[in-house]
């Protein structure tokens, strides 16, 4: 191909296409639809980004406030002719006194204190001194009193449960306003608090119960807690770690390492992948009708939940045990058996090994989709409202429970709202769990990542 | 003694059973253990492993027993017992079989490709034990209700006195509207992000962004599901919907919609950007060497090279989306019915099979049994969206391979 001499006729190019260096028309445009793209593209990750951070947010703005509780302390002198009738001190009669009683002796414990430090507040009526403490109060005063019979007719200091609409004030969810409206609380009441705190009584501070106590009912929000959800979500944990675990690592060895091309293994691998995509709400059907319904195991029982989760979690397990293997560099192999292993001893010995860490970092990931997993066990009756810790392992697998996840959604259909709060809190829980469990496994991951 | 007892036992009289085996091939082998066929340690594990499995096998046909009603449920306490003598029948015989000409580690060998086999045979007895249970009891629910007034009844309303009214079509149309408003949201922000991440981004960029949106992937859906009903729900009902005067309910379509929306973005952006970078790089550099722009290089030769993978991703994301629960059951209400407004409460699939068997309604009533043809019909749909969207990436992929 031979150059055009410039000087030819046709060489007008100044006219058309102008210098290089300033853009025409066109390369302008095209130049800003190249900067309009990148820009939704950022916005697109940008928008990704902000959408978590609005929901931790807002999830943690919603649930800190569980964590702090306002605690009363009280003088409470133990009226024996309330709570020891016969007055004998004899804790078997003494348990036949209900916790009624006892929430008499804490209603004049209340006033007591209110005249003696001298708080006067308009339109005081009794029921706001009765509703100022938790009806949880009264069953806390007579376990202690159960336990030590030596303690009626003395006074003791009590610290007991503020009431919810209390507690609410103090964590901005009540106002003056809202309680004018509220029948469960009054203006009158707010401002007693307000005295009381003045005065040092009431202490809103670390709430160790939220972890330990069990659920409570409706009445009481004050006092739940979810000590047997994490129970019950770490005995499920457990059944699924000691059966998907074993199992899925089993299963990928054989179809990775053993299994002989045909049908049967094709038909296999079709059907792992095809299990990682069913809802999991499936599963929970197949829990109930199989498990429950035909295998007659208990209902809202842990090891129910742990085999449910189990059958979830093993195509995860699978798969990601799979590349593991796989990763492993067939030379290993070659030479394990090179030097006169059997096929059965270069994999265990050799390439089980250096796929290790692979294998935890998948098992682990699929053990935290597994904890936060909610709606097969809404299925197989883990909604049941539990206030019974289950027994030590392992007959508490068969004790009724319940699971974090789900004791969230138990608390987001009642009514009150101070329950939005506890399952906001019970939420921050589970997320702190799941990130120490995705912390480990990137731990393990750059710890033990090799390339070949 | 228990069954979950007896395991444990029978766990503990493995162990003694390596340490027995082990003992005794040593004691056969005499001053020389190169006279043994195997090392020690594989007679240890094979009378291990008989014991075992011998009292695994006699637990597995206790608990089918059972299953199938022939023994009496809490007879627990005998056959506990029964499975310790045949753990300790099994010590005894591989103990017995110790001899210097016993080919320990092939036996061992075989036993363990036989626990392998079975293990891998659990996902079809999944998936098989789904598809009986699901199909046993949608067939108890069509003796007791006609299939047409299920598959073509545009009314749900379900009585506890029964002649309740229970056509899938409403809460059809509102398990295809919450994925469609959702696949709405993630698969221009999930693909957009995908392409910025993998052609545009500086590896500083990328390494700060990427985990950020794969935490999104890992957030449980309860999670989710409260941030639509305390959140997301509220902030579109007085912003939105009330000025608008298009309704005054905190569950809506859109907020369920939306809500999915983010949880689907991770799923669909980290797929597009596996299909993204699967595309060779030549045809990249073909086109820049054109003289291209980035832009014009990902819409007219990446984006149409990548397009069936694309479409298989959306497909998943569908898949996912209609069997999505704890989102629906939080945001979107329980109101079945068609209608077209997004700020109203309208109900899926998911929400009624959750909503019909965490009732007290008798399991054996048509109230309770819809769950499984509910379940059914789901099961069928997402598999079929899976199969489909699973074929066409593997086409995809075999395209450029």
């Amino acid at each position: 191909m031979t150059d055009l001499p410039l000087s030819q006729p046709g060489a007008a190019r100044t006219d058309k296409a102008g210098s290089l260096l300033a853009q025409d028309a066109r390369i302008k445009s095209r130049n800003a639809a190249e900067k309009r793209f990148r820009t939704y593209g950022a916005t697109a990750i940008g928008i990704a980004v902000l959408a978590l951070v609005v929901l931790l947010v807002t999830i943690i703005g919603n649930g800190a406030g569980a964590f702090r509780q306002s605690y009363l302390t009280l003088p409470v002198t133990l009226d024996a002719e309330l709570i020891d009738p016969e007055g004998n001190r004899d804790p078997t009669e003494m348990s036949q006194i209900l916790t009624l009683s006892y929430g008499r002796v804490l209603d004049q414990a209340v006033q007591d204190a209110i005249s003696a430090q001298n708080i006067q507040i308009e339109g005081l009526v009794e029921d706001d001194i009765r509703g100022l403490i938790s009806r949880e109060a009264s069953s806390q005063v007579r376990n202690r009193v159960l336990e030590d019979p030596e303690l009626v007719g003395q006074t003791v200091e009590f610290n007991v449960l503020a009431g919810g609409r209390i507690d609410g004030y103090f964590k901005n969810r009540v106002t003056m306003e809202s309680a004018e409206r509220d029948g469960n609380t009054s203006p009158a009441q707010l401002m007693l608090a307000d005295a009381l705190k003045e005065r040092g009584m009431l202490v809103t501070r670390f709430n160790w119960n939220f972890l330990t106590n069990p659920d409570a009912s409706d009445q009481r929000p004050e006092a739940a807690g979810v000590g047997v959800a994490i129970l019950g979500s770490l005995y499920m944990m457990l059944v699924v770690l000691v059966l998907a675990v074993p199992i899925g690592v089993a299963a990928s060895i054989y179809l990775e390492e053993f299994a002989p091309k045909n049908r049967l293994t094709d038909i296999i691998e079709v059907n792992i992948s095809n299990l990682a995509a069913v809802p999991s709400i499936v599963f929970g059907i197949l829990g109930l009708a199989a498990f429950i319904n035909f295998a007659g195991l208990p209902q809202s029982a842990p090891i129910v939940g742990g085999l449910v989760l189990t059958l979830m979690t093993l195509p995860t397990i699978i798969i990601s045990t799979r590349a593991a293997l796989k990763a492993v560099p067939p030379s290993i192999r070659d030479a394990a058996l090179g030097v006169g292993a059997s096929k059965m001893q270069s994999v265990f010995h050799h390439v089980l090994p250096l796929a290790m860490p692979g294998i935890l970092t998948g098992t682990i990931i699929g053990l935290a989709q597994a904890l936060g997993e909610t709606a097969p066990l809404l299925l197989i009756g883990m909604v049941a409202f539990v206030t019974e810790y289950p027994d030590p392992l392992p007959q508490g697998l068969f004790d009724p429970a319940s699971a974090l996840p789900v004791q969230v959604y138990n608390w987001t259909q009642r009514s009150d709202p101070a329950f939005f709060e506890r399952a906001s809190g019970a939420i921050i829980i589970l997320l702190i769990f799941l990130l120490c469990m995705n912390l480990l496994a990137i731990y393990l991951r750059r710890k033990f990542e090799r390339r070949w | 003694m228990s069954l979950s007892w007896a395991l444990l036992v029978s766990l503990g009289l493995a162990c003694a059973g390596y340490l027995i085996g082990r003992r005794r091939a040593f004691a056969v082998a005499g001053p020389d253990v190169r006279r043994l066929h195997s090392r020690p340690t594989y007679h240890g594990f094979s009378v291990a492993l008989t014991s075992f499995i011998a009292g695994l096998a006699v637990m597995f046909i206790a608990t089918i027993l059972r299953m199938t009603g022939t023994l009496d449920v809490y007879a627990g306490p005998i056959w506990g017992w029964i499975v310790l003598a045949a753990a300790i029948l099994g010590l005894v015989w591989g103990a017995t079989r110790i001899d210097s000409g016993y080919k320990a580690r092939n036996a061992v060998e075989r036993m363990v490709m036989g626990v392998l086999m079975l293990c891998s045979m659990i996902a079809i007895l999944t998936t098989a034990a789904i598809v009986l249970s699901l199909i046993f009891e949608t067939g108890h629910f069509f003796q007791l209700y006609d299939w047409k007034d299920f598959f073509f009844g545009t009314e749900w309303t379900p009585r506890f006195q029964g002649e309740s009214e229970l056509g899938i079509l409403p809460l059809l149309w509102g398990t295809l509207y919450i994925s469609f408003i959702a696949l709405l949201v993630s698969v221009p922000i999930g693909l957009f992000a995908a392409i910025y991440m993998s052609e545009y981004a500086s590896p500083k960029v990328r390494s700060f962004a990427k985990p950020l949106i794969e935490l999104l992937a890992g957030i449980p859906t309860i999670v989710y599901g409260l941030f639509a009903l305390m959140t997301v729900g509220p902030l579109l009902r007085d912003y939105f919907a009330q000025p608008m005067g298009l309704g005054n309910s905190g569950s809506s379509v859109l907020t369920a919609g939306l809500v999915m929306g983010i949880m689907l973005i991770p799923f669909v952006s980290s797929l597009s950007d596996d299909i993204i970078n699967a595309v060779p790089q030549s045809l990249r550099d073909g086109a820049l060497g054109l003289g291209s722009t980035p832009s014009e290089t990902v819409r007219q030769v990446v984006l149409p090279a990548a397009l069936p993978g694309v479409v298989g991703a959306v497909l998943l994301a569908a898949s996912r989306a209609i069997g999505e629960t704890m989102i629906v059951v939080l945001g979107a209400g329980a109101a079945a019915q068609m209608s077209v407004n997004p700020f109203e409460a309208m109900t899926t699939i998911t929400v009624k099979i959750v909503s019909q068997l965490t009732g007290d309604s008798d399991f054996n009533s048509p109230e309770a049994l819809v769950a499984f043809a509910l379940g059914l019909t789901l099961f069928v749909i997402t598999l079929a969206l899976n199969i489909v969207a699973l074929y066409i990436v593997r086409k995809y992929r075999e395209q450029y391979e």
